[in-house]
C-alpha cells in the first residue's frame, strides 16, 4: 500500500515530440485512479513511465515517500496488468502465478502457499495447472491480475485490461476489479479508453487529451462539472448536447440562450447570474446540456423545467430508456425520456428542459463560462 | 470424395509426371550404387541391379581412394560430423541471442548494426576467401576444423540472427515487460520466457545451417586441407581420383552417403521447417 504522487511530469522523445506537457496528479494511498482518454493522449506512456518501463524527461514520481525516477521496474514495488494479459506462454498458471516470487527468492513452500490463495480469491484452483493457451479470455484475464495480487505490492497498474473481452465479460470483469479493490485496499491506477469503464470503477479519474490532464476529479464532480468541451463530450453515453447559440439577457436583466425550434424563435432561460456572463451577452456561446436533462413531462415531474415543444426526428429505444433526437439551431440534440411517453418520428411533443445543471463553453477556447 | 473429373485427372497425371522427372536422379543413383561395374557397363541406366550388391558401398565408406590416401569417405565424414554440430550449435545460439536483443532490448545504433548484420548475408563467399585466410593464419587456425567451425560461426551468425530476430519481433512486447516487472533481468528473461517459445525458429534455424555447413565445398577446400578436410571436399577428390576405370557405383554411393546427413534432418524435422518459416514470416 502506497500513495502515489506525479509531479510536474513531462515525455519528450528524441525526435522532438512532446507526449506528456507537464502531469500533476496526487493519490492516496488505496484510491482508485482512471486515467482515460482518446489515442494518443498519452495516459499509456504515463502508466509505462510509473511503471518504470519508459524514462521521465522531466519531473518527479514518488511511490510512497521514494523517488522512484531512477528505479528499475522490479524494485518499484509494482505489478501490472496488461491489454494482451503477457502471461507466459511455456508456463502453466501457477508457474506464471509464481514467477515472480520464484524471482524474489521467495521460499518454495511459501510460494505454494500464496499461489493456492490467490487463486482461491480469483477462483481459478482448478485452472492452475493448464498453461495459457489453453484458457479463455476471461480465465487468462484472472490469471494475469493473480500473478499481480500474488507479487503483493505497493501499487497496481492496469493498462487496458477489459479491452479486448467480450461485453458482457467485461461487466462482469469490471464489478470484480471494483470488489477485489474494495478488498484488498489497494492503490490502483487504471488506464482504459472507456468513459463507462472510468466512471463505474474509478475513485478519481484524469481524463487526458494531447499530453495534458484536462480535468483531475471525482467521477461525479467531472460528469457535473466538466471543465471544458472535452471533457463534457468524452464522460457521458449517450454523450452532452451541444447546442451553439447567443446569449442574451432580458429586460430583468436575466440571461437567457436564443433557439430556433424548428423555424421559430425560442428562449431558454439560463439559472446564472447575469453578472458572471456580461463579457459574452450579445455573443455565440455553447450550451452544453446532458440527455437526462431535456426530456418528457412526466418524468421531468416536480422538477424545475422549461416546457418546449419540440419535432421528433429519430427514436431509439434503448429499454429503460428511449433515446429522442429533435433539432434545435440546426444541431441534432439528444434527449432521455420514458418509453411510455415516446412519440413516434416526425410528431412533435413537449420536452421539459431542466437548466439547473447546464454549462455553458466559450466556443473558440472550449473552456467553461458557467 | 471427389469423383474424378477430367481435369482432376490431367492434374493428377501431371503432379505424377513431374514426381517422376524429380525423383528420377535419385532412383538412379540408388539403383546403379548397387550394381557391378559390369553391370552399368553392359546395362541400361535405368534398369533395375539384378542382384544387390553392397560392394560399391563398402568402397566408398572405407578404401576408396581419395588422392593420395584410400581410406574411403569414412575420415571426411567424420571431420564434417565435427566440424558442423559445434557450428551449427554455435551460430545458433548466438542468432537466438542477437535476435533477442535487436527485437526487444534496442539501443542507440542497434538498427545500423542490424542493417549491417543484414548485408552480411549478402556478400558472397568468395569475397571473403583472402581475408578470412589471412585471419585464421594469424590466429593459427589455418587448415584446421576449429578455423572451419569458426568460418561458418562468423558467416551463417547473419542468417541466424536475421532468423530469430524476425521471429522475436513477434513475441509481444508486453511479455517482456511483464517479465521485467516480476524482477526478471535481461538474461533469466531469456531463459525462462524468451527460449521456451522458441522450438519452431530453432528447426528452422537448425536446418537451414545444417544445410548449409554440410553441404558448403568453397569453405572446406580453401581453408581446410588433409586432415581436416569436410565430406564435400572428399567427395570432390573421389570423384576425380582416376585409377584408369571411373567407378559409378562408388561414386554414386559416396555422393549419398554424403548427402544422407541432410536428407535425414530434413526427414525428421522438414516439417517444422515449413511451420516455423510461415510463422516467422507473418509475425516477421
Amino acid at each position: 500500500m502506497a500513495s502515489l504522487s506525479i509531479r510536474q511530469i513531462r515525455k519528450v522523445y528524441t525526435n522532438g515530440v512532446e507526449v506528456l506537457k507537464g502531469i500533476d496528479i496526487e493519490v492516496q494511498d488505496g484510491q482508485f485512479l482512471i486515467l482515460v482518454g482518446g489515442s494518443g493522449s498519452g495516459k499509456s506512456t504515463l502508466l509505462n513511465m510509473i511503471a518504470g518501463l519508459e524514462s521521465v524527461t522531466s519531473g518527479e514520481i514518488r511511490i510512497g515517500e521514494r523517488i522512484v525516477n531512477e528505479l528499475q521496474p522490479k524494485d518499484r514495488d509494482i505489478a501490472m496488468v496488461f491489454q494482451s494479459y503477457a502471461l507466459y506462454p511455456s508456463m502453466t498458471v501457477r508457474q506464471n502465478i509464481a514467477f515472480g516470487l520464484g524471482v524474489k527468492k521467495v521460499p518454495r513452500a511459501e510460494q505454494d502457499e500464496i499461489v493456492e490463495r490467490v487463486a482461491q480469491t480469483l477462483q481459478i484452483t482448478h485452472l492452475l495447472d493448464r498453461r495459457p493457451a489453453q484458457l479463455s479470455g476471461g480465465q487468462r484475464q484472472r490469471v494475469a491480475m493473480g500473478r499481480a495480487i500474488a507479487r503483493k505490492p505497493a501499487l497496481f497498474l492496469f493498462d487496458e485490461p477489459l479491452s479486448n473481452l467480450d461485453a458482457k465479460l467485461r461487466v462482469e470483469m469490471r464489478a470484480e476489479i471494483k470488489r477485489l479493490h474494495q478488498r484488498l485496499k489497494s492503490t490502483i491506477v487504471y488506464v482504459t479508453h472507456d468513459q463507462i469503464e472510468a466512471m463505474t470503477m474509478g475513485d478519481l479519474i484524469a481524463v487526458m487529451k494531447d499530453g495534458v490532464v484536462q480535468q483531475l476529479g471525482t467521477p461525479q464532480d467531472i460528469y457535473d462539472n466538466p471543465a471544458n468541451l472535452f471533457v463534457a463530450g468524452f464522460i457521458g453515453s449517450p454523450s452532452m448536447n451541444f447546442i451553439k447559440a447567443e446569449l442574451g439577457v432580458d429586460q430583468a436583466g436575466a440571461p437567457f440562450i436564443a433557439l430556433d425550434n424548428a423555424g421559430r424563435p425560442m428562449r431558454l432561460a439560463l439559472p446564472f447570474a447575469a453578472a458572471a456572463l456580461s463579457a459574452y451577452v450579445g455573443k455565440t456561446v455553447i450550451l452544453g446540456i446532458r440527455p437526462e436533462q431535456i426530456t418528457d413531462l412526466g418524468t421531468a415531474h416536480g422538477e424545475a423545467g422549461q416546457e418546449l415543444h419540440c419535432l421528433i426526428d429519430l427514436v431509439e429505444p434503448t429499454g429503460p430508456d428511449t433515446l429522442l433526437t429533435t433539432t434545435l439551431n440546426g444541431t441534432a440534440v439528444t434527449c432521455r425520456a420514458h418509453p411510455r411517453e415516446a412519440v413516434l418520428p416526425g410528431h412533435s411533443m413537449a420536452l421539459a428542459f431542466n437548466l439547473s445543471k447546464a454549462t455553458l463553453f466559450d466556443p473558440e477556447s472550449g473552456q467553461r463560462i458557467a | 470424395m471427389k469423383s474424378m473429373t477430367p481435369a482432376r485427372f490431367i492434374l493428377y497425371l501431371l503432379l505424377a509426371l513431374f514426381m517422376l522427372y524429380y525423383i528420377a536422379p535419385l532412383y538412379v543413383m540408388v539403383s546403379t550404387s548397387f550394381k557391378t561395374l559390369d553391370e552399368i557397363r553392359s546395362g541400361n541406366l535405368l534398369s533395375l541391379p539384378h542382384a544387390i550388391n553392397g560392394a560399391a558401398w563398402q568402397r566408398a565408406w572405407s578404401s576408396a581412394c581419395t588422392g593420395t590416401t584410400c581410406e574411403g569417405l569414412q575420415p571426411f565424414f567424420w571431420n564434417s560430423i565435427k566440424m558442423v554440430l559445434p557450428a551449427v550449435g554455435i551460430s545458433t545460439l548466438l542468432g537466438a541471442f542477437n535476435g533477442y536483443v535487436f527485437a526487444h532490448w534496442r539501443f542507440r545504433g542497434s538498427e545500423w548494426l542490424f542493417t549491417g548484420l543484414l548485408v552480411g548475408c549478402f556478400i558472397p563467399f568468395q569475397v571473403v576467401l583472402l581475408p578470412m585466410a589471412g585471419l585464421l593464419g594469424q590466429f593459427g587456425l589455418a587448415n584446421t576444423t576449429v578455423g572451419l567451425v569458426f568460418v561458418h560461426v562468423v558467416y551463417g551468425t547473419a542468417f541466424t540472427t536475421l532468423f530469430f530476430r524476425n521471429y522475436y519481433v513477434g513475441v509481444p512486447e508486453e511479455l517482456i515487460k511483464a517479465a521485467r516487472i516480476d524482477g526478471a533481468g535481461f538474461f533469466l528473461i531469456f531463459r525462462k520466457v524468451v527460449l521456451p517459445i522458441s522450438g519452431p525458429i530453432f528447426v528452422v534455424c537448425i536446418i537451414w545451417q545444417f544445410t548449409q555447413i554440410w553441404n558448403d565445398f568453397l569453405f572446406g577446400v580453401v581453408f581446410a586441407s588433409g586432415e581436416a578436410q569436410p565430406i564435400t571436399v572428399g567427395l570432390n577428390n573421389l570423384v576425380n581420383t582416376s585409377t584408369g576405370v571411373q567407378e559409378h557405383n562408388v561414386n554414386m554411393a559416396a555422393a549419398i552417403i554424403a548427402a544422407l546427413p541432410t536428407l535425414l534432418v530434413y526427414l525428421v524435422a522438414g516439417r517444422y521447417f515449413v511451420r516455423g518459416l510461415t510463422a516467422g514470416a507473418v509475425k516477421g
